[in-house]
C-alpha cells in the first residue's frame, strides 16, 4: 500500500470547513488513548478537561479571560501568515508590549488620572510595534531571516523582563519577592462583570471585527492574500512585498503588545518573571486551526482557551500533569496541518507497482 | 589545569550541541526541506536520553535512545511535509511545540534527579600529556562524533555520488525527479538524519552538557543551531567554526561572572541570543553569498506527478 496525493481541480470548499473538525476529533481521539496509556478512563479524563470548565459561572469568566489574549494576537498573525510572512515571535511581542505599558504605573505610580489606562494602552502597542518591528526593519533592510530573529527576541524579551522584576522595578516593599508594585486602581482594566473577566475582551471583539473587514472588503485585505498567494501576480499589480511585511509585523506586534497590556492590567495586575503560559505561541495555533480567518480565530481561540483550563482542572482532580496541555495544543496543530492537505488534495491508496495512470 | 585551558573544555561542551543539531539541519536543508523542528526534536532527545540511561544505567545507551528518538520526532515531520506536502515552516513550529509538551510531560517524573554523566574517554599516557592532553585526547565519545559528522558530511556531500544526488534534489527536484531520483526518498533519508543528529544534540545535553533534567533545557539552542546554518551558508565547514564561535559565547556569562564582572547575569543570558542576530544580519547583508550557496528548493514541497 502507498499513499499517494491527486491534486483536486479546485479548492475543496467543504474540506476547508471540515478539516479544522477532523483535526479537533482526531486529537481527542489520541487524547482518549494518552489518557488511556496514563491508566485514567478515557471517557473520565475527556469530561474533565473539555467540559467540566464550561459548567461553573467563574471558569466561564476565565475562559474568557484566556480566550482573550490569544485571539487579540491570532488575528494579527492570521494577517503575518496570509501575506507569508513568518512572525512566530509573538511572544516577545507581547512580553514588550507589557513592559512598555506598564513604565507608567511602576516608574509613577502617583499618576493616577483619567489619562492613565489610556496611555498605558498606547504605550502597550507600541511596545508590541517596537519590537515587532525590529524583524520586519532587519528583513527589509537587510533581508534576514524573519523566523529567526522574531525568535530569539522572545527570549531577549523574557530576560529583560526578568531582569526589570528582579533589579530595578522590584517593588520596593515587596519583601524581596520578584515582583512589582501592584498597579492603582487608575492603572487597572475595569472589570466587564463581578469577576476576573475584563474588558480587554472587547478589544479582542474589536480587532476580529475590524480585521474581518479589512480582509475581505479592503484593498489591503487584497493585496495582503495576493502577495501571500501569487508574489509574483502581487508584483506585477504594484504591490510591495516590503511595506506587506513591514504591515504585517507591526500590526501584529501591536496586537500582541494589546494583548500583554490587558492581561498584565486587567488579569495580573502587576509584573512577574513569567507573565504568560506560552499565549504568543499557542496563538499561532489558534491561527491555523482558526483558518485564518478572523471569525475562525475567535471560535478556535476559545477552543485553545478551553485546554488550559482543562489542563489545570484534570491536574486538581484527576491528578494528570498540566503539560498534557501542551501536548495536545501541539498535536491539533499538527491535525491541522495534516487535514489541510484534503482541501488541495484527494489522498489514495495506491498498490505498490501498480499506478493509476502508469508511472 | 590552567585557566585558558579549563575555557577551552566548556567552550567545547557547549558547541558541541550546536555543532552536532546543526550538521544535522545542514544536510536536511542541503536537500530542499526546511525543518524549523530542531528545538523540539532537540528537547525530546534530551529527555529521551536522560529516560534512557536513567533505565539503563548506560549513558551510551542513553544517547542511542537520544538519538532514536529524534529520528521518531522527524519522521513525523517527514511523513506530514513529504508526504502530505502540509506547509513546512508550520509543521517545523508544531514538531517544536509537541515536543516541548512531550518532554515536559515526559520529564516531569525526573526533575531534580541527579543524571548519570557520560564521562570522557581515557587514553593512557595520551590523556595525561601536558597541556593537550585532555583537551585533544580526554573528551567524550560524542565530541569527537560531532567532529567526525563534520569531515564525514563533508566529504559525502561534495564529494560523492551520494552527495551530488542530495544537492540535485536541494537545488532541483524537478529534474532530479526527471532522472529517476526518488526525491521524496532522498528528504526522507536526510530528514532522519537531520533527526538523529537533532536528538543527540539534546542527549548531549542531559548526559554531559548538564547531566539532569530541566524543562526547556535546550533554551533555544535548536534555533541557534538553525541560524548557524545560514551563518555558515549551509557549507560544514563554516557550520564547525560556528558552533565553536556560538559556545565560546555561550559560556561567557559563566567566566564573566567567576571574574567578579558586574553586568547582569540576564544581560549576559542574553547574549548568544543577540549575537545570533547580529551574524544573521552580518550574513545576509552579502547577498550574493547568500544566494549562491541556498539550495534554491529550500522549503519548496514537492509533488511527483504521474
Amino acid at each position: 500500500m502507498r499513499l499517494e496525493l491527486e491534486k483536486r481541480p479546485e479548492r475543496s470548499t467543504l474540506m476547508a470547513l471540515l478539516s479544522p473538525v477532523i483535526a479537533i476529533t482526531l486529537t481527542l481521539v489520541t487524547g482518549a488513548v494518552l489518557f488511556a496509556a496514563l491508566g485514567q478512563n478515557p471517557a473520565v479524563a475527556l469530561y474533565m478537561f473539555f467540559i467540566d470548565p464550561l459548567t461553573a459561572s467563574w471558569s466561564l469568566q476565565e475562559l474568557v479571560v484566556k480566550a482573550t489574549p490569544l485571539i487579540l494576537i491570532g488575528v494579527g498573525l492570521a494577517v503575518c501568515f496570509l501575506s507569508n510572512t513568518w512572525n512566530i515571535g509573538a511572544e516577545g511581542q507581547f512580553t514588550a508590549g507589557a513592559l512598555a505599558g506598564s513604565m507608567l504605573p511602576i516608574l509613577l505610580p502617583g499618576f493616577e488620572s483619567f489619562l492613565t489606562l489610556p496611555l498605558m494602552l498606547l504605550m502597550g502597542i507600541a511596545g508590541g510595534m517596537l519590537w515587532g518591528g525590529i524583524p520586519a526593519f532587519l528583513k527589509v533592510r537587510f533581508g534576514t531571516n524573519e523566523i529567526l530573529t522574531s525568535l530569539m527576541l522572545v527570549y531577549i524579551s523574557q530576560l529583560l523582563l526578568d531582569w526589570l522584576v528582579r533589579g530595578p522595578w522590584r517593588d520596593p516593599e515587596g519583601f524581596n519577592f520578584p515582583e512589582s508594585r501592584v498597579f492603582s486602581d487608575a492603572a487597572t482594566l475595569p472589570a466587564l462583570a463581578d469577576g476576573r473577566m475584563h474588558v480587554g475582551a472587547i478589544f479582542a471583539v474589536i480587532a476580529v471585527l475590524a480585521l474581518s473587514v479589512v480582509l475581505l472588503k479592503t484593498l489591503k485585505g487584497f493585496e495582503i492574500r495576493v502577495l501571500g498567494q501569487a508574489p509574483r501576480a502581487g508584483r506585477f499589480a504594484g504591490f510591495s512585498r516590503n511595506k506587506i511585511i513591514v504591515f504585517a509585523f507591526l500590526l501584529s506586534g501591536g496586537l500582541a503588545g494589546l494583548a500583554g497590556i490587558s492581561e498584565v492590567s486587567g488579569s495580573v495586575n502587576q509584573l512577574t518573571p513569567v507573565i504568560s503560559p506560552g499565549y504568543g505561541f499557542t496563538a499561532i495555533i489558534v491561527a491555523f486551526l482558526g483558518r485564518l480567518n478572523p471569525i475562525g480565530i475567535f471560535l478556535s481561540g476559545f477552543l485553545l482557551a478551553l485546554s488550559y483550563l482543562g489542563g489545570e482542572a484534570a491536574q486538581v482532580t484527576l491528578g494528570i500533569s498540566d503539560k498534557t496541555t501542551r501536548v495536545f495544543q501541539g498535536l491539533l496543530l499538527f491535525y491541522v496541518l495534516a487535514c489541510d492537505t484534503l482541501i488541495l488534495y484527494r489522498i489514495r491508496f495506491a498498490r505498490p507497482g501498480v499506478s493509476a495512470k502508469g508511472a | 589545569m590552567g585557566a585558558f585551558e579549563s575555557i577551552l573544555l566548556t567552550v567545547i561542551t557547549a558547541a558541541t550541541p550546536l555543532l552536532l543539531a546543526a550538521i544535522g539541519e545542514l544536510v536536511v536543508e542541503r536537500s530542499g526541506v526546511l525543518n524549523l523542528g530542531v528545538e523540539g526534536m532537540m528537547i525530546v532527545g534530551a529527555v529521551m536520553g536522560f529516560a534512557g540511561a536513567q533505565a539503563t544505567g548506560s549513558p551510551y545507551l542513553g544517547a542511542v535512545f537520544a538519538l532514536v528518538s529524534g529520528m521518531g520526532m522527524a519522521l513525523l515531520f517527514g511523513f506530514l511535509t513529504l508526504h502530505l506536502v502540509a506547509n513546512q515552516v508550520a509543521t517545523g513550529l508544531a514538531l517544536t511545540l509537541l515536543g516541548l509538551g512531550l518532554s515536559g510531560m515526559i520529564g516531569e517524573a525526573f526533575v531534580g534527579q541527579p543524571g548519570i554523566r557520560l564521562t570522557g574517554i581515557e587514553i593512557p599516557v595520551l590523556s595525561d600529556l601536558p597541556l593537550v592532553g585532555r583537551l585533544l585526547f580526554g573528551q567524550d565519545v560524542l565530541v569527537y562524533l560531532s567532529l567526525a559528522l563534520v569531515a564525514g558530511v563533508s566529504y559525502v556531500l561534495f564529494r560523492t555520488r551520494a552527495g551530488l544526488i542530495i544537492r540535485a534534489v536541494g537545488d532541483n527536484h524537478s529534474s532530479a525527479h526527471a532522472l529517476g531520483v526518488s526525491v521524496l526518498k532522498v528528504r526522507y533519508l536526510a530528514v532522519l538524519f537531520g533527526g538523529a543528529c537533532a536528538g543527540l544534540a539534546g542527549g548531549y545535553l542531559s548526559l554531559v552538557y548538564t547531566p539532569q533534567w530541566v524543562e526547556g533545557m535546550t533554551a533555544g539552542r535548536g534555533w541557534i543551531a538553525l541560524a548557524l546554518v545560514v551563518f555558515a551558508t549551509w557549507r560544514p565547514l563554516r557550520v564547525l567554526a560556528g558552533a565553536y564561535l556560538f559556545g565560546a559565547v555561550g559560556i561567557l556569562q559563566f567566566h564573566a561572572q567567576a571574574h567578579g564582572v558586574a553586568i547582569p547575569s540576564q544581560f549576559m543570558s542574553a547574549l548568544p541570543y543577540v549575537a545570533t542576530i547580529a551574524v544573521l544580519v552580518i550574513i545576509s547583508r552579502n547577498r550574493i553569498l547568500t544566494r549562491v550557496n541556498t539550495p534554491a528548493c529550500l522549503g519548496r514541497p514537492f509533488v511527483p506527478d504521474r
